[in-house]
């Protein structure tokens, strides 16, 4: 390669421009020969006079002031010109799947709950029936409180008040122990104008807690129901009579808890 | 404000004019501000505040000038002439370099035809890569690379006739 062509690389070569091949190339040329190497230390020595004379040579007035509206656009143009990051689509489409997310785990727990509520209110209705249409539906018979709430002790691990005899129109039959959900717990029997009235009170704690938490009230095959907790007891209300009598008698259930 | 001072300095290297510089840096900054969300994040910001700046010139009327001399400029990216007769007839750059003050390198760049000025300036002073000068400038780094090699040549010619009339005053 002649003078002519490598002296069209020495720019190139001082501007650090060349790729490794390439500055290889011009280096083992320039070591044989003294004349481009001379021109090559020129340009170099050119590049640093004109970045001397050139650097800062023109600065800026003092009273070169930005424009009023260039002022405006400095503090507000960048932010107005991002997009918000509500605004991404990415932020959109991650948002959208949390609150999908959200609605069908809020949904299933919902469901849930409501499923594990009617279940715990059919089997304790099924212990109602199987009560009523038994022969000897209680274990220990006795229409005094007196009688039917000692009888429990040893055979539940926590004990509660009965309202007292003749308070009520409500006549207390008796009570006997039932499992529900694999835990002792008390059913008593009271009956009113032929009616029976199953109260079943069980532990919070077996989880199977027809209701998290107040007064609920509701009919199942048209039975109706009232719920409610106390103490840590949990209280159900069975009977085929109508729902007011039901309230009646958790009504007095519930004074007598607090007594 | 970021690349102000050198920005200016460009400008005002292009426009060889206080008001006209300060117009060029005014624009430069609206067309960035109102632009910024057409410019890529992670690509050369300083490239392409320079091409705004020198797009913003060509439009004026000493950058129409400077653009009718660039296509006569014929700088494609092919080898440029021949210059080794002409150096060897010529005083040796290296001994005509040490007599060269500061004040003849600028009148010198301010000589230049402005396509020529600005790639010095962009490769000399800034000292971008070839391959930021070619987004700066919006030209292939062939093109770059030649417009290099002859405003480089260009320079040391203006160069080398100062000197030798300074010496003829003498």
């Amino acid at each position: 390669m002649s003078c002519d062509v490598w002296r069209q690389w020495l720019d190139v070569y001082v501007d650090e421009s060349s790729s490794a091949e390439e500055t290889a190339a011009i280096e083992d040329h320039l070591r044989t020969c003294p004349s481009c190497t001379a021109a090559t230390l020129a340009r170099m020595q050119l590049k640093r006079l004109t970045r001397a004379a050139a650097a800062g040579r023109y600065v800026p007035s003092p009273e070169f002031r930005l424009r009023p509206e260039l002022s405006q656009l400095m503090k507000k143009g960048v932010q107005k010109d991002r997009e918000p990051l509500w605004k991404l689509p990415w932020v959109q489409a991650v948002a959208a799947a949390v609150v999908a997310l959200l609605i069908v785990l809020v949904s299933i727990s919902a469901w849930m709950r409501h499923s594990v509520r009617d279940q715990a209110l059919a089997e304790l209705l099924d212990l109602h029936v199987a009560t009523t249409a038994s022969a000897n539906p209680v274990d220990v018979a006795s229409a005094d409180g007196h009688t039917v709430k000692p009888w429990f002790q040893g055979k539940l691990p926590f004990t509660f008040n009965l309202p007292e005899p003749g308070s009520s129109s409500f006549k207390l039959l008796g009570g006997k122990v039932v499992y529900f959900h694999h835990a002792p717990g008390a059913q008593l029997l009271y009956e009113l104008r032929k009616h029976q009235f199953s109260v079943f009170i069980v532990q919070e704690s077996t989880g199977s807690s027809p209701q998290a938490a107040g007064i609920a009230t509701s009919r199942q095959k048209g039975f109706s129901i009232e719920t409610w907790s106390e103490t840590g007891l949990r209280y159900a209300v069975i009977s085929d009579s109508n729902p007011s009598d039901v309230h009646d008698l958790s009504a007095l259930l519930r004074t007598a808890a607090h007594q | 404000m970021p690349l102000f001072a050198s920005l200016y300095n460009f400008a005002f290297w292009l426009a060889q004019d206080q008001a006209a510089a300060e117009d060029l840096v005014q624009e430069t900054y609206m067309k960035a501000l109102k632009g910024f969300s057409s410019f890529e994040q992670g690509t050369n910001f300083r490239a392409w505040m320079y091409r705004i700046l020198r797009n913003t010139f060509m439009t004026t009327q000493a950058g129409l000038k400077a653009s009718a001399f660039v296509s006569l400029d014929g700088d494609d990216g092919r080898p440029p002439e021949s210059e080794t007769a002409m150096e060897t007839a010529e005083t040796p750059e290296s001994l005509l370099l040490a007599r060269v003050e500061q004040q003849q390198i600028q009148q010198a760049l301010e000589q230049l035809p402005v396509a020529y000025r600005e790639i010095i300036l962009l490769c000399d002073m800034e000292e971008m890569s070839y391959h930021e000068i070619g987004l700066a400038l919006g030209i292939p780094i062939g093109t770059v690379m030649s417009r290099v090699f002859r405003a480089h040549r260009a320079m040391r010619k203006l160069l080398a006739q100062r000197n030798e009339g300074a010496v003829h005053e003498l």
